[in-house]
């Protein structure tokens, strides 16, 4: 029986070497595990930020890119150390509930809101308000992230502000519960409007040449201010945590260096974020 | 279209360059499923024989347990591993969250129903006059079972392989438990979801097609293994 035996054995080694092959040296450092929504992660920039950070600090960084509504949740169970989000309101109450410590206000872009080149309802250069209610009129496809996302806060609450209310049920208001790049592209596609950060519609322009089917149609407006900030998860809700190093994170963020490193984050040119650490 | 043609040439040029990401991304999809694999062979090899083998009361329904579990998606077992491991959960002591060994947790409740139904009915199918002979020439209880096992060896590698195809390219568990973490949980499956998501279509088909040169490597390996014995 000893055929049988070499056969499992051989199997059991086919599968464990194929699994050796290749392991990358993980390296002793620190690990700080942060969660943080898709447009940082989409655009690139902690990509971009990341190495810097483990040179001068030791601290590998590691993250989870998903919506700030799941990216709270996490740091409320305490499986992340630190938050990078975007959602002013939520946060505050985050923080409130003891969730979560030192907030700070590390940059900002804008929200901007994009459709076809042809702008079948007519809203290029109004205001928010007058573009929602534009494309609310004509019926015409909008394209909703729909995943409580900072973004989707931030539309659900100029929906509530144009005196409209969200559109739930509309059958042209189109949620596709997914990340901003998708939702650009779904939006694309079916020749929508939608939502989105500056910095994700930049990624998107430079990923179809510079010549994208969507366009910025309204922009500039005062209330489209998208603040991105960090938070330490508290030490008192979560044992666990390294508060430590979410400290260092925070102030490392926030510090000059890194301020002028997010500064010159470009991509076709163009600066994504603005830095405005106190 | 022409992103499938193009995902063709960029999937050479990835595994001819020897690109980082993707090495990590293969790496720890060839990992996970490893640790996975094993797990359920062993736990769901000699389950399956017991199932199918031996005769007791009850059998009939925990087959159609089995079996109903055979269509358990992969999003609600990455939620079910998720609400255990997070750490408020009742095993989030051990800090298995965003690892490969709680993906790995994950894809073993998935293979196993796979493993122990197709083992059990490969048992099943056995000529079952082979055990009369066996115990007629004097066999004891261990060499029945061994020698059973020998017969229905072909049945169950299928059901290995059967298994593998679905742990390699599931993405709803390695996604939720593994939090798709670059250069750590960052996975094929997933690494194609995220390339999707940013529009890189043709980066996405890449790894699609070097998941599916993973997969004939296996299955090679395997078959040649058949012929051999």
């Amino acid at each position: 029986m000893s055929c049988l035996r070499s056969a499992i054995c051989m199997m059991i080694m086919a599968f464990t070497m194929v699994g050796m092959i290749v392991s990358p040296a993980l390296s002793e450092n620190p690990v700080l595990l942060m969660a943080t929504t898709t447009s940082t992660d989409n655009t690139g920039l902690l990509d971009y930020l990341a190495p810097h950070f483990t040179k001068q600090t030791k601290i590998n960084l590691k993250w989870t890119a998903v919506g700030t509504g799941k990216a709270l949740e996490l740091a409320r169970r305490c499986d992340v150390d630190v938050l990078l989000v975007h959602a002013p309101d939520a946060e505050k109450k985050f923080i409130q509930n003891g969730y979560g410590v030192n907030r700070r206000e590390i940059m900002y872009n804008d929200f901007i809101i994009i459709g076809p080149g042809s702008d079948p309802a007519g809203i290029r250069g109004k205001s928010t308000i007058d573009a929602l209610r534009g494309i609310a009129a004509k019926k015409n496809d909008f394209i909703s992230r729909g995943d409580q996302s900072g973004t989707d806060e931030k539309e659900k609450l100029l929906w509530k502000e144009s005196g409209l209310g969200i559109p739930d049920k509309e059958a042209w208001y189109v949620q596709t519960g997914q990340g901003m790049l998708t939702t650009i592209n779904i939006a694309a596609e079916r020749g929508g409007y939608t939502f989105t950060d500056r910095g994700t519609y930049i990624k998107y322009e430079a990923s179809n040449g510079g010549s994208p089917l969507l366009k910025i149609l309204v922009e500039g407006d005062k209330s489209l201010l998208n603040q991105y900030s960090v938070i330490a998860v508290s030490k008192e809700n979560c044992k666990n945590a390294k508060y430590d190093l979410a400290m260092k994170f925070s102030d490392w963020m926030a510090g000059k260096e890194t301020q002028t490193l997010i500064q010159n984050f470009k991509i076709f040119g163009k600066p994504l974020f603005t830095p405005n650490a106190k | 279209m022409e992103y499938i043609i193009a995902g063709f040439f960029q999937a050479i040029q990835l595994i001819i360059s020897g690109d980082n990401q993707t090495w990590s991304a293969v790496s720890a999809s060839i990992r996970v499923t490893t640790y996975s694999m094993m797990a359920s062979l062993l736990i769901g090899i000699p389950s399956g024989f017991i199932l199918g083998y031996f005769n007791f009361p009850g059998k009939r329904k925990l087959r159609l347990a089995v079996d109903t579990l055979l269509a358990l998606p992969t999003v609600f077992i990455g939620l079910v591993v998720y609400a255990f491991l997070t750490r408020k959960g009742p095993l989030g002591e051990f800090g298995l969250l965003f690892t490969l060994s709680g993906i790995a947790i994950g894809q073993t409740i998935l293979a196993l129903p796979v493993v122990i139904a197709l083992c059990a009915t490969a048992v099943e199918a056995m000529d079952r006059n082979l055990r009369i002979t066996l115990i007629s020439l004097g066999a004891n209880r261990r060499q029945l079972f061994i020698t059973s096992l020998w017969e229905v060896r072909f049945g169950i590698i299928a059901a290995a392989l059967n298994a593998y195809g679905r742990v390699m390219t599931e993405v709803g568990i390695s996604m939720m438990v593994g939090g798709n973490i670059k250069w750590h949980t960052r996975t094929i499956t997933t690494a194609i979801a995220l390339e999707t998501g940013k529009g890189m279509f043709a980066t996405g088909i890449a790894l699609g097609l070097i998941l599916l040169l993973i997969s004939f490597i296996v299955n090679v390996s395997l078959s040649l293994l058949r012929k051999k014995n």
